[in-house]
């Protein structure tokens, strides 16, 4: 068998074909793309918000600060 | 639904934009210093400087540093805002910030040293493989869990692109990089011969789809419509685009391999797949460019805009010309010239280079709050840049053309009309007018380090940006103290990719070895595995790099088989650990160097390796004086003997007992040979292992079987 590294490839590219085949059918079943229109105009917005006054600069070494609450 | 406060992290995004930056100017100039190499050979100073050595270095600069980087910026700075979330971990973020350095610091010493797998663009030996496998489950766990934890339902097509990214590159990596260590800086690719060149350029192609396409993509998608303020042209085109490219590119491979060894049924499958990949590559350009419909007059004014409409462009010229290249008959011309060359780099510097220009412009002032220090010297970055390109792609496309033509050149008797020296020296002046070219996209780049400098000096950066926004319904919350395994068991794809990677790794340990090793059986029973001394002097081939100049691998045209003989076949190459095949001719074919009319005498190798210009006039071609004074390290041969026997080599029982004495009576014999030459050396030199190798090469399938 000269070529057996094809079966490894061939196997390998399915599996990442498979893969992204099963995330488009998640993606397609669970409405990703059921607005195709919306998502191009809502990522233009980032509400930024006030600017800088409150933000915390990099002088602050507080690592590891709980940003989320 | 109460609103969320948050805050984006910036410093991360400062971070890679700085290292983006740093690698780029020293990636480019790298380029620049082995683009002059083949105008001034004589600027091949030291071993650590010679072009076998530095090529590899400025490839890997700029693909993994400059563009690597420039990845992680967009990614660290749109993944947050179009989840809605900061980065996952800060602690993953600096990891991987840092740990990517590291490995760019690494490859930059180990490759001037001459440690190399000797696999185009996987050069990085096995320490740093594995360093980069550490970094890329870095990367992905920390976009993972920013993804996992967004306030933002719909995945915005980007992020779809830096979910492909990350996933395929990773399996790509891992299977390429299948090595056996023989010691702490030396492996052997697992595979040998055509199934090393067809993982290598499986590989490789899926580098250029994965690494320096679908990224750049997902950041054109996110980026574009950001500085134009106008959403993309059709969100409905780029969702197609997404798949349908993800689907195609991964079966482009063999395109790379036309009319070598490979088999011709695997060829036309490559063929195929890259002439569909036109169709969704031309309609993200087409997305792209339309996004700007009606908004031209913007570009004229905005040299943000200007940046990223020529990188889009060069993207839409680089993916017309990769399938027309893929054809049989085009790669017949193109194939081994400076052809290519100017293709990568339409592609490197056009797509790669603009667009992460037009997004440093754009984001380094945002982050720091700030207005971008000179507009004008923005604006002579770009003709610089567009310029540069230019002046680069011409002389290489004239020079690529010309130089197939000549080789393939016959007089009215039939003869071969130019030697390969003669094509050589011909191409000089394409040599320098392209580094003029390079030249002037590389002062561009100092041009903009200076103004964002400049930039970031006149804002403060916004560490940690506030913004809010109502968290997702329904989101699965995990419980104090569970067991850490729940909240991916909720997770169907996260769960899906994991397993995936875990399987990869698992199946290929398990495989790999069982399926290559059998296969290794030689179908030509008169190719018989190196001597010692060769396979030490193979390995210092692959040391300097000789593959960045000569290929390996005759095609079946008459126009090869009268310059360099026989036409290469599969079976000679089945214990050739890495393969050798190479992608471009500066110098000639090796592959019988050894045998035919080809053969040359020890002497001449000896003085050609002293001074390549003193036995072929004109050749631009590093001097390799060194290797006449360093000895040949056999303190490896037995460890070298011992793994190749591990990847099927079939040396018989003992060998390895005896390997260095045979060794030491083979470089004996060359150096009596030399004497009558009148050329006195000693045996252990490397030179000898070299030229012992040279001797070889190509001479197997001449002899008689007995």
């Amino acid at each position: 068998m000269p070529l057996s590294v094809l079966f490894i490839l061939l196997g390998v590219s399915l599996v990442v074909a498979g893969a992204f085949l099963v995330a488009f059918l998640w993606s397609a079943s669970t409405g990703q793309f059921d607005d195709d229109y919306t998502p191009s105009v809502r990522m233009l917005f980032d509400n930024e918000l006030k600017p800088s006054t409150k933000s915390k600069n990099d002088k602050t070494k507080h690592a590891g600060r709980k940003i989320l609450l | 639904m109460q609103v969320e406060k948050f805050y984006y992290d910036n410093k991360t995004v400062r971070n890679f934009a700085y290292a983006t930056m740093l690698w780029g100017c020293v990636g480019m100039l790298a380029g620049l210093w082995v683009a002059l190499q083949l105008v001034f050979p004589s600027m091949n100073v030291t071993q650590y400087g010679s072009f076998g050595r530095l090529r590899p270095l400025h490839t890997n600069a700029v693909i993994f540093a400059f563009v690597g980087n420039g990845i992680f910026m967009g990614v660290y700075y749109s993944l947050q805002r179009l989840c809605k979330a900061r980065m996952y971990s800060d602690r993953l973020s600096k990891i991987h910030f840092w740990g990517w350095q590291l490995i760019i610091v690494a490859a930059a010493i180990s490759l001037p040293l001459g440690m190399t797998s000797g696999k185009e663009y996987a050069e990085l030996e096995w320490p740093i493989d594995i360093a980069i496998t550490v970094m890329w489950v870095v990367f992905g766990w920390n976009m993972f869990g920013t993804i996992i934890k967004r306030r933002e339902r719909h995945l915005y097509v980007a992020i779809w692109f830096y979910i492909a990214t990350f996933v395929t590159v990773a399996v790509l990596h891992i299977v390429n990089s299948f090595e056996l260590p023989v010691t702490l800086f030396k492996s052997y690719s697992w595979y040998a011969g055509v199934q090393d060149a067809l993982v290598q350029w499986w590989y490789g192609h899926n580098a250029v789809a994965f690494f320096l396409t679908t990224p750049y993509l997902g950041m054109m998608y996110y980026f574009l419509p950001k500085a134009a303020n106008r959403p993309v042209y059709s969100y409905r085109l780029s969702i197609i685009h997404f798949w349908a490219l993800i689907f195609l590119y991964i079966w482009a491979g063999p395109h790379h391999l036309l009319y070598t060894s490979l088999p011709n049924w695997a060829q036309s499958l490559g063929v195929v797949f890259s002439f569909m990949l036109i169709f969704p590559s031309w309609g993200g350009m087409i997305n792209g460019l339309l996004t700007l419909r009606g908004a031209w007059d913007k570009v004229r004014d905005d040299v943000i805009l200007k940046f990223m409409v020529v990188a889009v462009t060069a993207y839409g010229m680089a993916t017309f010309e990769g399938p027309m290249l893929s054809l049989k008959s085009v790669s017949a011309i193109s194939h081994y010239t400076d052809w290519i060359i100017a293709h990568v780099h339409v592609g490197a510097l056009g797509w790669n280079g603009m667009l992460t220009f037009g997004v440093l412009y754009w984001l380094i002032p945002r982050i720091f709050k700030t207005d971008l220090y000179s507009k004008k010297l923005a604006n002579n970055h770009f003709w610089l840049g567009t310029l540069g390109i230019l002046f680069y792609a011409v002389p290489m496309y004239w020079a690529g053309f010309t130089q197939s033509s000549m080789w393939k050149q016959f007089t009215e008797s039939g003869q071969l009309k130019y030697s390969f020296l003669e094509t050589v020296t011909y191409m000089k002046p394409f040599y320098a007018m392209r580094s003029f070219g390079g030249s002037l996209y590389i002062i561009g780049v100092f041009i903009m380090v200076y103004n964002l400098v400049k930039t970031v000096k006149s804002g403060k950066l916004v560490a940690n940006e506030e913004a809010e926004a109502a968290p997702l319904e329904k989101i699965a919350v995990a419980h104090k103290g569970e067991h850490w395994h729940r909240w991916i068991e909720r997770r169907p794809i996260q769960l899906m990719v994991l397993s995936l990677i875990v399987i990869l790794i698992g199946g290929a340990i398990e495989l790999i070895p069982t399926f290559l090793i059998k296969s290794n059986v030689p179908t030509i029973s008169s190719v018989t595995p190196y001597t010692a001394l060769e396979l030490q002097g193979r390995d210092l081939y692959v040391r300097e790099g000789c593959y960045t100049c000569h290929s390996q691998m005759i095609r079946p045209f008459r126009s090869e088989t009268e310059r360099y003989g026989e036409y290469s076949k599969a079976g000679e190459f089945v214990y050739d650990h890495p393969f050798q095949w190479g992608s471009k001719r500066t110098g000639p074919d090796l592959a019988r160097e050894g045998s035919g009319n080809l053969k040359k005498t020890n002497g001449w190798h000896f003085r050609h390796f002293r001074e390549p210009s003193s036995m072929s006039e004109g050749s631009v071609m590093p001097a390799y004086a060194f290797m006449l004074e360093q000895n040949l390290d056999t303190s490896t041969t037995v460890a070298k003997i011992n793994a190749m026997r591990t990847l099927g080599v079939p040396y018989a029982k003992g060998f390895e007992k005896t390997a260095n004495a045979t060794l030491m009576e083979q470089a004996t014999g060359i150096t009596e040979n030399l004497k009558t030459d009148s050329i006195h050396i000693a045996p252990t030199k490397e030179v000898i292992a070299l030229i012992a190798y040279l001797q070889r090469m190509g001479t197997d399938i001449g002899k008689t079987n007995k």
